[in-house]
């Protein structure tokens, strides 16, 4: 914190003004960045991009699965692995995609958005920070980012195994990712998640630091705004979770490169180590995916009804207790490892208690609610969407958390259901409901409110009618993770590809409203929500100056 | 001999993980990983088919072929449009079946259709039309402790039933059940009978054309099936040779990883004859989604028809009868056909 003024008066001295707005040139404002708006903005910009790879990605994919056989893979496998591509290869490509498909998503998509792109804007401004604590390291934490993204693509083009690329899926399961899968491909998507990792914590770092030292003078823990509390609960779960894949995957690469056997049988080693190591960090990822979410909500839920936030501390307490709970429920993914019954017992109680804190925060939304005044502008929209789809999302993790229950229902298609209801339903209508609601802030424009609640309903039917069917798909045994599928399965699979259709329409209703606002939205006021939005950032006008809080705003 | 056959196996087998770190060591012989598995199982494939083809040439002709029973639409197989869990055919399998359709779905169901009420509810009562002044309520200590206190109530009502499940799931298995070893390799079964001296033989996916030929369902059909007697506690043991797989079969409710250096047990009974599909379930490479597991489930007495076919012995029978020269041999003989680079041997079990 003492550098960051020193670091800040300095500069501003250097400049001989004291102009709040004054920008530096381009290469050095955008890419030597130390101010935390410009660094989430170029989170953000990264974030669509990787969503844009990864969403064709899974087009790729629903194209595919449309109907039974194989139509599309073999001519894709030439641009993968050259004109002879075998049709072993075009199956490798199927791997590739998935892997791809889930690593982008999960680590360049709702990481970069949710932590840092909104954080990195509105944490500061809603504790009455200047900036971030560490605001070189800010920057860092992004340009990591870059390279780590490169290396995955790049691994696409290299040898991995069967054909080209890494085809492990994004649990790189050994002895799949180590003997099963030769070539550089799978070393370079390992670094590629080392260099994620490591940005990751250090935005970890930074928004810890910041959150305990850098808050307005009088805003106690209890009374910060519910984001920057699912902010610093998620900072410390990837402060915990994040080494333990740094570990695993490092054991990975000796285990390829250097003879080490920590997963090889063959050697006194066990390929089940790898999947506790990777689950003790990849559960708590699930949370670090949406606990930013539910800030967010919190905060469009409570401004939308012009109300306070009913049960504050129960909501702040409940995220700290699904972030402590998530820690210990890692083995319900490994149910059909070959678990002993007591610890499938275990792992299916604890798993359940997750259940009672994730309750405790859809009824206050409710609660908070009741009794309100609520206008429905496009940003509560999607908030009342994400209730209601991540209730259902979340049931099903519920019935999956039945250690014999996910004895049929393991690795199928109502897993990839329930994930997708819990990420694509819940987190991403959570990064579009915080989108449109900060959209006036970052931008300084309007976004246009009907494209906003076409694109909404446009990308609900599709959604619900790509994922809803995967349940259906995986009560009757279709397992994941398959480029063609018995007969049996078309029928399902053929209306989840309708479903993808529908919201890839909703999608580019989302680029054009963004466009359009851009170039042609009215300009914001400071607080376009009206008397229900008390957060400190809408204090300031729209977009915020250069560096706000220059005199620190005092909280009673 | 089917000692000797077995032994022969499992040095080829011990051969083959010995290879592997090896290979693993240097970066520049990764490329060449899979390379050397071929060779292994090629060099030892010319012994087993000679013996087995002597064998055959002795014994094979009068046996009369064991016939596959053919399988019934909608029965251990998906069905088109289906929103249900395939129908269950073990006593496990139907009771999971019934906690998830009796307790569990019913549960969801109320709860989701109770926060849309809810949501409905505000949505309509609290618009900005129907109230226009807020209330400033944000706490209310009897609702927050009931509506955390109530979830746990139902949650522990949930769990009692799904900790019984478990425990029946893991009933270990009695002393007069059928241990059968299955491993998976990529991307084909291995299934052996321990307990009838009958060595490893290998089920490779059909091809589509194949498959339809025979009136089996595409991608699940496989040339040979899992033969298991009804009725028989069945004790698998499931490994794996290469990478993860995991064996599966959605009417049985059983799904089990078959991981390298583990063995993995499941126990279960199933209760009536027919042809049960599974599919892989683990992404264990190239052609995860083409390694099938057919189950055929007979009467214990075509059970020990099909054991006899295979030169194998039934429990009690007297050893010394058995034809041991020809037990291992037609396992081995597959085992060889499969493994050279033809997708799935033409020839039955009985050849």
């Amino acid at each position: 914190m003492t550098t960051t003024t020193v670091d800040g008066s300095a500069g501003e001295l250097a400049h001989g003004h004291h102009d709040a707005d004054h920008k530096p040139s381009f290469f050095a404002r955008w890419f030597m960045s130390t101010n935390h708006k410009d660094i989430g903005t170029l989170y953000l910009i990264f974030a669509i991009v990787a969503g844009i790879i990864g969403g064709a990605i899974s087009g790729m994919m629903r194209m595919e699965l449309r109907e039974p056989g194989i139509q599309f893979l073999e001519a894709w496998a030439v641009y993968s692995d050259g004109p002879g591509a075998t049709l072993d290869q075009a199956y490798h490509l199927w791997n590739v995609l998935i892997t791809a498909h889930g690593l982008i998503m999960v680590f360049f998509m709702v990481m970069p958005a949710m932590i840092g792109g909104f954080g990195n804007w509105f944490v500061p401004l809603m504790i009455g920070a200047p900036d971030m604590a560490f605001p070189r390291m800010n920057n860092i934490s992004f340009w990591l980012l870059v390279p780590a993204f490169l290396l995955l693509l790049g691994s696409t083009f290299v040898p991995g195994g069967t054909g080209n690329g890494a085809g492990t899926g994004w649990t790189v399961y050994a002895p799949l990712a180590t003997t099963g899968s030769p070539g550089p491909a799978v070393d370079l998507s390992i670094l590629s998640l080392h260099l994620a990792g490591a940005s990751s914590i250090l935005g970890a770092i930074n928004f810890i630091t910041t959150i305990f030292n850098m808050r307005a003078p009088g805003m106690t823990l209890h009374k910060m705004p519910l984001f920057a509390w699912s902010v610093l609960v998620t900072a410390f779960l990837l402060l915990i979770a994040l080494p333990v894949l740094a570990a695993a995957i490092t054991m990975l690469l000796t285990d390829r490169n250097f003879g080490t056997v920590f997963y090889d049988a063959a050697g006194g080693g066990d390929p089940v180590l790898y999947q506790h190591l990777f689950w003790f960090f990849g559960h708590p990822e699930v949370y670090i995916m949406i606990l930013p979410g539910f800030g967010m909500i919190s905060h469009i839920v409570s401004t939308f009804s012009r109300k306070p936030i009913f049960g504050y501390l129960g909501m702040a307490y409940a995220m700290v207790a699904i972030g402590v709970v998530g820690f210990i429920v890692w083995a319900h993914h490994m149910f059909t490892t070959g678990l002993s019954v007591n610890v499938k017992m275990y792992f299916t109680a604890a798993t359940m208690v997750i259940a009672v804190p994730t309750g405790v925060k859809i009824f206050s939304w409710i609660a908070t609610m009741w009794g309100g005044s609520i206008s429905f502008r496009t940003p509560m929209v999607w908030a009342l969407g994400f209730i209601f789809m991540f209730t259902v999302g979340g049931v099903t993790g519920v019935v999956l958390a039945n250690g014999g229950i996910d004895d049929n229902l393991h690795d199928t298609y109502y897993v990839v259901a329930h994930f997708h209801y819990v990420l694509s339903l819940g987190a991403v209508f959570a990064l579009f409901a915080g989108f449109y609601y900060w959209f006036p802030k970052m931008s300084g424009k309007m976004y246009n409110e009907f494209l906003g609640h076409l694109h909404f309903w446009v990308f609900f039917v599709g959604v619900n009618m790509l994922f809803f069917p995967m349940h259906f798909l995986g009560v009757s045994g279709m397992p994941r993770r398959i480029p063609d599928y018995p007969e049996a399965y078309a029928y399902w699979n053929g209306i989840a590809t309708h479903g993808y259709e529908i919201m890839g329409v909703g999608v580019l209703i989302f680029f054009v409203n963004l466009i359009w606002s851009l170039a042609a939205g009215k300009k914001a006021e400071g607080n376009p929500w009206g008397e229900g939005a008390t957060t400190l950032e809408w204090t300031l006008p729209s977009p915020p100056p250069y560096h706000q809080f220059e005199t620190l705003p005092v909280i009673d | 001999m089917n000692r000797r056959t077995y032994g022969f196996m499992m040095a080829m087998a011990l051969g083959l993980s010995a290879l592997a770190p090896s290979v693993a060591m240097a970066q520049e012989a990764a490329p060449a990983a899979q390379a050397p598995a071929v060779p292994a199982v090629a060099e030892a494939a010319p012994v087993a088919a000679d013996n087995a083809t002597a064998d055959n040439a002795a014994a094979a002709t009068p046996a009369p072929a064991f016939e596959y029973a053919k399988p019934v639409p909608g029965v251990g197989q998906p069905q088109s449009g289906e929103i249900d869990f395939q129908e269950q055919f073990t006593s496990t399998g139907n009771y999971a079946y019934w906690m998830h359709s009796y307790i569990l779905l019913p549960v969801i169901t109320f709860i989701s259709l109770l926060v849309l009420a809810l949501l409905l509810w505000v949505i309509v009562r609290y618009r900005r039309g129907a109230n226009p002044v807020a209330s400033r309520t944000s706490h209310n200590t009897a609702i927050e402790v009931a509506w955390t206190l109530i979830p746990v109530l139902i949650l522990i009502g949930v769990a009692i039933p799904s900790i019984d499940l478990l425990a029946k799931q893991f009933k270990p298995a009695p002393k007069d059940a059928l241990t059968v070893k299955v491993t998976g390799y990529q991307w084909y079964w291995g299934y052996e009978y321990p307990d009838n001296g009958i060595g490893e033989y290998v089920s490779n996916m059909l091809p589509p054309e194949k498959a339809i030929e025979r009136g089996e369902p595409a991608l699940l059909a496989a040339d040979n099936r899992l033969v298991l007697p009804v009725g028989v506690p069945i004790k698998l043991i499931v490994t794996g040779s290469d990478v993860i797989h995991s064996f599966s079969v959605p009417a049985f409710w059983v799904k089990e990883d078959a991981v390298p250096g583990r063995l993995n047990e499941k126990t279960f009974t199933i209760s009536k004859p027919g042809v049960y599909y599974g599919q892989c379930s683990e992404l264990c490479g190239a052609r995860h989604g083409f390694m099938p597991i057919a189950v055929e489930a007979v009467t214990p007495e075509r059970f020990a028809q099909w054991v006899k076919l295979q030169g194998g012995t039934m429990p009690g029978e007297t050893s010394a009868e058995a034809e041991p020269a020809a037990a291992a041999a037609p396992a081995a003989a597959s085992a060889a056909t499969s493994n050279a680079a033809a997708p799935a041997p033409a020839v039955a079990t009985t050849s």
